[in-house]
């Protein structure tokens, strides 16, 4: 029967031109799109601005987004290890960029006019595996009206957090899931030392009335009131700020904590033209303009300027963040936290 | 002599294989390929999973290292114990009210029965979540009632065990009405007759009667908090239990070995319910006389009305439960401003996936609808009615009742490891529709399962016989008798995987992809990023999709009834 097929096929002129055209349709619709896989971490709602601005320049590439907190597209990357889904990550933290380095799975490429960049925010290695984006800065979300219900002075350290006064009124994310509550911790090390720095979370796990698994939970729950103190990033403080929430955006006086979000090609990727262009694209002037819209410090020089609602003075409180140590010492210092502060599952006495 | 034997042989061979009709083969080969699907879809990642728990990082033997590990870091041996109690605790809660409940239902003559009986499905349209994101509403920090609590939080243990004697309530009350159903009501002429107090009766016939139907749901009930996720996911607080664990040692840590490792710390109880509550139900089933007649509730004022009180608490609690939800995911922004406004279901700018998750999800459950009924049902067919194979049909129902005792989170951990290892040939599966509906037919693969043997067994085998004899293929007598008389079975099947596909987050949380994003997880992520009024917003979507579709099974139900099932009220 198959024989009988196969014959009457090749004798068919018609089935011939189809089996060409068939052919034709393939490659012209390959040339027309590529979809490429994007994990990242950028906040959803400016997901759909950043793959619109991209296609301007680049209609005939189709991002397919996969979003989640940085906690979730790290654990997701690495679980795909052996056999990657995705093509870019565009937006995670650099630290979690660094551990994906170290296991091998980043691309180096030095995407077009990298050199114009700010060096904090590429790789050392030439050529290198991420360029950064953006800096995503920690703060204090203070709920103005919930803090006078219950008295609070406004807080203007870190230190000033673990003043019995405020105690059950903090929430703060929880490190193990929370790229943002990674940074905190990863920096409250590098500014107090390693023993003052645990001396100082023991005070503060005190007055913590709950970790949340997200990082812009805490800044969100402050918004609604359903804590007076969150101890969230700017960015979320900000918008949140925008909606009418009553808060009070608050830089810590000792230096604040910071991760950068970046990009990097997954190495075994099949799109690697794409992805080449995709990753000059998120480089751009253009794209740090864009990117400036929700971040205050950006990774192109002398295009930041002040965003709405945004606390004054970030640049010069933003800490000297050793991301090499931050990105090695990851896995120790999770581990030390959650054994720390992790096992307090009872409620607290009163 | 040597003729004899041989003679002998053959005709032993012949009394012992008699010949395999066509029949057969085409019988033998559909439950090869259930057994093929069974076994790729529930063994092979279970040890898959459970290999992991034994591996290191690179994938190296290590015996029981992780575990050693595991339960010498206090944190996570806190969380079995909180997993227990909690657990414990409600159940007990929830066995009480569901008993009054159930007994108000089957044993008085309370008025408007009709309407508790409603009431009471209503968390079943819902995912877990929604009960601790209701409750938030009512006694967090902005509450309405925070007062009630008189200080005490609603974050943590009692937030868990009030949110998870919500959502359970409709579990343990099926049981326990059926239970309460089939009494004997000669028990109760009898103790009449013996001059019995009403006490003494309730005591020796009323609680033995259906004291294993209370000790099934009990054991039900435990396993679905033990293993439930969404209900400590949002009001937990810092109170860590064994399912929020795997979640934040997979997803947080990632640390897959480990994740591995409270999986099967979490089988240990499941299993264990799910083994003696196979026992109680043998004996259940034993129980039951031919000779039973039904009990009849004679009208008690006093009883009567107290029994309406207390159902109407219970109805009251669970329609502020969902009302609060639909109301908050109304309001513009919680606490400072009170307008409503349709804010909240401007899902695309938010986590979860958008809108496009909630069609993802209506468009998985049609799917585990549709292809879960077909094969759970001719699955049930061949092990109950097919010949032959008779080893093969019982391993094959042994495996299809494993995964009632298999929690969803663990199953999803399991799948990841199963079907996204490079060298599996089924790989292609992974981050499609096509695993998110595989793994949930599987979840819920059981209780379906049970469903369909139990209308099967109904049915007399002589219809087998007498379509054998006159040499119908087996699949004409299905076809034409079988599945028309099962058919309320059928929809039965087809409606609990759907409303469990829409509402499910456990098993889906680590499968899903960018383009199968499902609104139950839409619910957990919005949860995650503080958004809580637009899950509640997607979570009453949810509601109000199962509330649909359930009404619609009851209409069709009706109907097909009516056409197919006239010959059960002869």
């Amino acid at each position: 029967m198959l024989q009988y097929f196969r014959n009457t096929f090749k004798k068919s002129g018609a089935a011939r031109t189809l089996v060409a055209s068939a052919g034709l349709l393939v490659a012209a619709s390959a040339a027309q799109a590529v979809d490429l896989t994007v994990y990242t971490a950028v906040e959803a709602e400016d997901l759909k601005k950043y793959a619109k601005a991209f296609n301007k320049i680049n209609p005939d590439i189709k991002i397919k987004w996969v979003r989640d907190s940085t906690g979730i597209v790290t654990a997701k990357l690495l679980a795909e290890k052996n056999n990657p889904r995705a093509d870019v990550v565009w937006g995670l933290a650099a630290t979690s960029l660094m551990l994906l380095k170290a296991e091998g799975m980043t691309e180096p490429y030095a995407p077009m006019g990298v050199d114009k960049l700010d060096k904090k925010f590429v790789d050392a290695d030439s050529p290198p595996h991420w360029t950064g984006m953006d800096a995503w800065i920690a703060s204090v979300c203070f709920n103005t009206v919930e803090g006078k219900k219950h008295g609070l002075p406004v807080p203007t350290s870190w230190k000033d957090l673990t003043n019995p006064v405020y105690k059950g009124h903090v929430v703060m994310p929880n490190p193990n899931s929370s790229g943002t509550g990674f940074l905190d911790v990863s920096s409250w090390l590098q500014m107090f030392g390693e023993e003052g720095g645990w001396k100082f979370m023991d005070a503060l796990h005190q007055n913590i009335n709950w970790y949340t698994h997200s990082g812009s939970k805490p800044c969100k729950q402050a918004a609604s009131g359903e804590t007076p103190i969150g101890i969230s990033f700017a960015f979320r403080g900000a918008k949140s700020k925008a909606k009418g929430a009553p808060l009070e955006i608050i830089l810590p006086s000792e230096g604040i904590g910071w991760d950068m979000e970046a990009t990097a090609i997954i190495k075994g990727t099949k799109k690697l033209a794409a992805a080449k262009k995709l990753v000059d694209f998120t480089i751009t002037r253009e794209a740090n303009v864009m990117y400036n819209k929700g971040y205050a410090v950006v990774a192109y020089p002398g295009v930041a300027k002040k965003v709405k609602y945004f606390p004054e003075g970030i640049l010069a409180a933003m800490i000297d963040n050793k991301f090499e140590w931050a990105a090695t010492n990851r896995k120790r210092i999770l581990t030390k936290w959650q054994s720390r502060y992790d096992s307090k599952s009872l409620p607290k006495k009163k | 002599m040597a003729d004899t034997i041989q003679a002998a042989q053959a005709a032993q061979r012949a009394v012992v294989r008699p010949k395999i009709s066509r029949d057969d083969w085409i019988m033998r080969s559909i439950m090869v390929v259930i057994g093929v699907f069974l076994l790729v879809a529930v063994l092979l990642p279970l040890y898959t999973m459970m290999s992991k728990s034994v591996e290191d990082k690179g994938g190296g033997f290590i015996g029981l290292a992780n575990f050693s590990e595991y339960f010498s870091t206090p944190a996570l041996f806190n969380s079995a114990f909180n997993s227990l109690s909690i657990s414990i605790t409600t159940t007990i809660i929830i066995l009480i009210v569901t008993f009054i409940y159930a007994y108000a239902l089957t044993r008085t003559c309370m008025p408007f029965k009709w309407f508790f009986k409603v009431v009471a499905v209503v968390p079943l349209l819902t995912p877990s979540l929604l009960g601790g994101i209701s409750l938030i509403y009512w006694f967090g920090n902005q509450g309405v009632l925070k007062e009630l609590l008189l200080g005490e939080k609603i974050y943590g243990p009692i937030g868990i065990t009030m949110g998870s004697a919500y959502w359970v309530f409709p579990h343990a009350l099926m049981i326990v009405i059926t239970a309460l159903s089939i009494t004997d009501a000669r028990l109760y002429e009898a103790s009449d007759s013996l001059r019995a107090s009403k006490l003494k009766t309730f005591f020796t016939v009323t609680i033995p009667g259906c004291k294993y139907g209370l000790i099934s749901a009990g054991f039900v009930v435990f396993t679905l908090i033990f293993t439930d996720f969404g209900v400590p996911k949002v009001v937990g607080g810092n109170y860590n239990m064994l399912a929020t664990d795997i979640y934040k040692q997979v997803i947080g840590q990632q640390n897959f070995q480990m994740g591995a490792v409270v999986s099967v710390v979490l089988l240990v109880p499941a299993v264990i319910a799910f083994s003696v509550d196979r026992i109680v139900q043998r004996k259940q089933i034993a129980l039951l006389s031919a000779r039973a007649v039904p009990y009849t509730p004679k009208p008690s004022r006093g009883r009567d009305l107290s029994m309406l009180a207390f159902c109407s608490v219970i109805a009251i609690i669970i329609i502020a439960m969902i009302g609060m939800a639909q109301y908050a995911a109304l309001v513009t922004f919680w606490p400072y401003n009170l307008e409503f406004s349709l804010a909240n279901y401007d899902f695309d700018v938010m986590d979860g996936g958008g809108w496009e998750a909630f069609w993802n999800s209506i468009e998985m459950a049609l799917y585990t609808a549709l292809f879960g009924t077909i094969i759970v049902f001719s699955g049930a067919y061949l092990m109950e009615k097919g010949r032959g194979f008779t080893t093969g049909r019982s391993i094959l129902h042994m495996v299809a009742i494993t995964p009632l005792a298999v929690p969803g989170m663990v199953l999803g951990l399991a799948y990841i490891f199963f079907f996204n290892h490079p060298d599996n040939p089924l790989h292609f599966i992974y981050g499609t529709m096509t695993i998110l509906v595989v793994a949930t037919i599987v979840h819920f693969y059981t209780v379906s399962h049970l469903t369909a043997v139990t209308a099967l067994k109904q049915m007399d085998p002589e219809f087998e016989s007498v379509s054998a004899s006159l040499k119908t293929p087996f699949y004409k007598t299905f076809a034409r008798v079988t599945v028309p008389v099962c058919l309320p079975a059928v929809f039965d099947i087809s409606i609990y995987l759907f409303l469990n596909a829409m509402t499910t987050v456990s098993a889906v949380v680590f499968l899903y992809a960018s383009d199968t994003t499902l609104a139950s997880v839409a619910v957990l992520n919005m949860d995650d990023a503080g958004d809580v009024a637009p899950a509640a917003a997607m979570a009453m979507m949810i509601a109000y999709t199962c509330a649909a579709m359930r009404i619609a099974h009851v209409v069709l139900t009706r109907g097909i009834a009516r056409k197919t099932q006239a010959w059960r009220h002869q």
